[in-house]
């Protein structure tokens, strides 16, 4: 039989090949899963890897990558930096929506404005928005040590019972013929998050996640911010040691992933969203968890994995209707790409050997 | 006897049903934060096992049977955690998470064409003359057989932790894998066989959401039941009979909201809706407040990977 043996210092090699190996892996057990549903595997995973960036109708799907992937990487990197404190933020789906719920509600109290002030306070009040709603958890922990997992969760079902109220009561479109769902931001120039550059889907939303990962990428390897965020992580006893303050770095951490993922939202329902309604949020809090890990909690990793994760929701919608794959199956998908990596990242910090006798 | 439109009678006695899942879930999980591995995937686990069981049910025709597929379903996912974490020293938190979001993508996977399916009821365990008493026959008398199943297994838990070698055993390992490996116990063995407990346990607490208390197959049908059940074994400071204290509180409070709703009570639905959720929160944030510091009665390995150096 094998045994694990650990590593005197985490292998470089692995920390970098894991990601393609998981890939990798998750298209081979894909693939038997999408034969054993009766579909052509290759076709598969060809209309989902392949076709989005070279097919046929790749000139509109990459555009969509953006789209997708800027959320994502948006959320993502707010988690990668409370997960590598050791601070488990679980609930951006709830930030995302409340973000999304703060931003949306101040463009349309002064609907219908021209002023272009409109759109940057509604970034901002966004941003408030999920910061507030991850405030909850991060007090909770500070003042009574109450366990931020649970809190964070909890408040995704208040968060969507709330999205629930607002989109059929106080943000409801007074003009909607009772319909559920607010105004559409479409018609509303002034706090739309319309298109920049629309072949490449860049909307403000892209932008502001590409800035942050360059931004979380300089206080991680530049910032003594950055320094206390690792040191919680890999030794807590020595950051105390060291002056870090764990009330400080979970106020902190949880502050900026809450602001992101608020950010994340707010983008979304005034662009490729439109409006409030019941479900606009798509579990994009949940996905970014995956991403988080994918990117190995680096921000520019995590750049990649959001465009990867971006590639599995388009090419996914896109097997979804040319080949009738139920869209669940690409949730198992993502599903089984984080089991593979979690799986193989074993061998940055152990090596396989084989036990020959006794020791 | 009414009060505000509500039947106290009625209340207590739905409230012991609709507390079955969450106490399953959380005994199980209880049992495997006592081994000091922390699962996140309850939610997910169950989820499969709602699916499993009624699937089994509805085919079988036995709702027995489902309860069983169910536990067998709950368990199998459960595995996958147990290799990750225990073969593969993987993080638990988050592999626990990826078991949540992998079982909820199967089971909407699995479950499709099984919609508006009704499955076979799960029938009272006891005569009706007994049920119709007043008062007592509804509240001890008239449930399905799986309420006193749960309450069972809530008796039969506490005895096996407090008083048996198995849950000495159990315990040794929670509290310091190091002692228990030098005492020569296998430490990764023994929390697979917990984990594996602790996912049937759940696949049957989800199996009587979709067999008892729905009953029938919709996405994501647990709604959340699991992450009440990790806070409930919090609450519970580890202990199976407050499990079930805690986890007739949050029945109470889930069957109360539900009837305020029906009865009209003025307050919009919404804010009933979410109150389940905001009272777990205050009570998480009761309890740990509490008791700061170390001695808030967890396992002190939990969520810690043991891998036997020598």
């Amino acid at each position: 039989m094998f045994r694990l043996e650990k590593r005197p210092t985490p292998s470089k090699f692995w920390l970098y090949a894991t990601p393609p190996v998981a890939v990798i892996l998750t298209m081979i057990a894909g693939g038997i899963l999408f034969a054993a549903m009766g579909k052509n595997p290759f076709e598969v995973i060809r209309t989902i890897f392949w076709d989005p960036i070279f097919g046929e109708f790749a000139f509109y799907l990459r555009g969509q990558l953006l789209v997708k992937a800027g959320p994502l990487i948006l959320i993502a990197i707010g988690l990668a930096l409370g997960f590598r404190a050791g601070i488990w933020n679980i609930g951006a789906e709830g930030q995302y929506i409340m973000g999304a719920i703060f931003g949306a509600a101040v463009g349309l109290a002064v609907f219908p404005t021209e002023s272009r002030w409109i759109f940057p306070v509604m970034v901002v009040a966004g941003a408030f928005g999920g910061w507030l709603w991850a405030m909850i958890p991060a007090i909770l922990k500070t003042r009574f040590n109450t366990n931020e997992i649970l809190v964070s969760l909890m408040l995704v079902y208040v968060a969507e019972t709330i999205l629930a109220k607002a989109s059929t009561g106080f943000l409801k479109n007074p003009e909607g013929m009772g319909f559920p769902g607010s105004r559409n931001f479409s018609s509303y120039p002034a706090a739309q998050n319309g298109f920049l550059y629309e072949p490449l889907g860049l909307h403000w939303g892209g932008v502001a996640a590409l800035v942050t990962a360059v931004l979380a990428y300089i206080l991680l390897t530049r910032h003594q911010a950055g320094f206390q965020i690792k040191l919680a992580g890999q030794a807590p006893r020595a950051a105390r040691f060291h002056g870090v303050s764990p009330a400080r770095l979970v106020v902190m951490c949880m502050g900026i992933s809450g602001a992101l993922a608020g950010l994340a939202g707010m983008f979304e329902v005034t662009g490729p969203a439109g409006q409030i309604s019941i479900d606009f949020n798509t579990g994009y809090g949940f996905t970014a968890i995956i991403v988080a890990f994918l990117g190995r909690l680096n921000p520019l990793g995590i750049v990649l994995a959001g465009f990867l994760m971006a590639l599995t929701y388009v090419g996914g919608e896109m097997a979804s209707t040319n080949l009738g794959l139920p869209d669940a199956a690409i949730q198992v998908f993502q599903g089984m790409l984080l089991f593979f990596l979690l799986a193989v990242d074993v061998l940055t910090n152990y090596r396989f050997r084989l036990a020959v006798g006794a020791h | 006897m009414d009060i505000g439109g509500i039947n106290p009678v009625i209340l207590i006695a739905t409230l012991m049903a609709s507390a079955v899942p969450i106490l399953m879930a959380a005994l199980g999980e209880t049992v495997v934060e006592r081994a000091g591995v922390l699962n996140l995937g309850v939610e997910g686990m169950m989820v499969i096992g709602a699916l499993g069981g009624f699937v089994v049910a509805v085919h079988t025709g036995s709702p027995v049977l489902g309860f069983i597929g169910g536990a067998v379903c709950g368990a199998a996912l459960s595995l996958i955690f147990a290799a990750l974490t225990q073969i593969f020293l993987a993080n638990q938190v988050a592999t626990g998470l990826a078991l949540t979001l992998f079982g909820l993508g199967v089971s909407s996977l699995g479950g499709q064409g099984y919609n508006g399916i009704k499955p076979p009821p799960t029938g009272q365990l006891l005569p009706d003359f007994l049920a119709d008493l007043p008062v007592v026959g509804p509240i001890v008398f008239g449930h399905d057989w799986m309420v006193y199943f749960s309450i069972l297994m809530t008796a039969v838990l506490w005895w096996v932790l407090k008083s048996t070698r198995i849950g000495l055993i159990i315990r040794a390992v929670g509290e310091s894998h190091e002692a228990a490996h030098a005492l020569g116990y296998k430490v990764n063995r023994i929390r697979l066989m917990c984990i594996a407990f602790g996912g049937a346990m759940a696949g049957i607490g989800g199996a009587y959401v979709s067999l008892a208390r729905v009953p029938q197959w919709v996405d994501g049908i647990t709604a959340g039941a699991g992450w009440i059940a990790l806070a409930i074994v919090v609450f519970a400071s580890w202990k199976p009979w407050r499990v079930l204290i805690g986890a007739y509180l949050f029945g109470g409070i889930t069957v109360l909201q539900l009837n305020l709703q029906v009865a009209g009570s003025g307050i919009p639905v919404e804010y009933l809706s979410m109150a389940p959720y905001l009272i777990t929160i205050l009570v998480l944030v009761i309890m740990s407040a509490g008791r700061r510091g170390k001695a808030n009665g967890a396992p002190a390995s939990l969520g810690q990977n043991f891998h036997a150096s020598r």
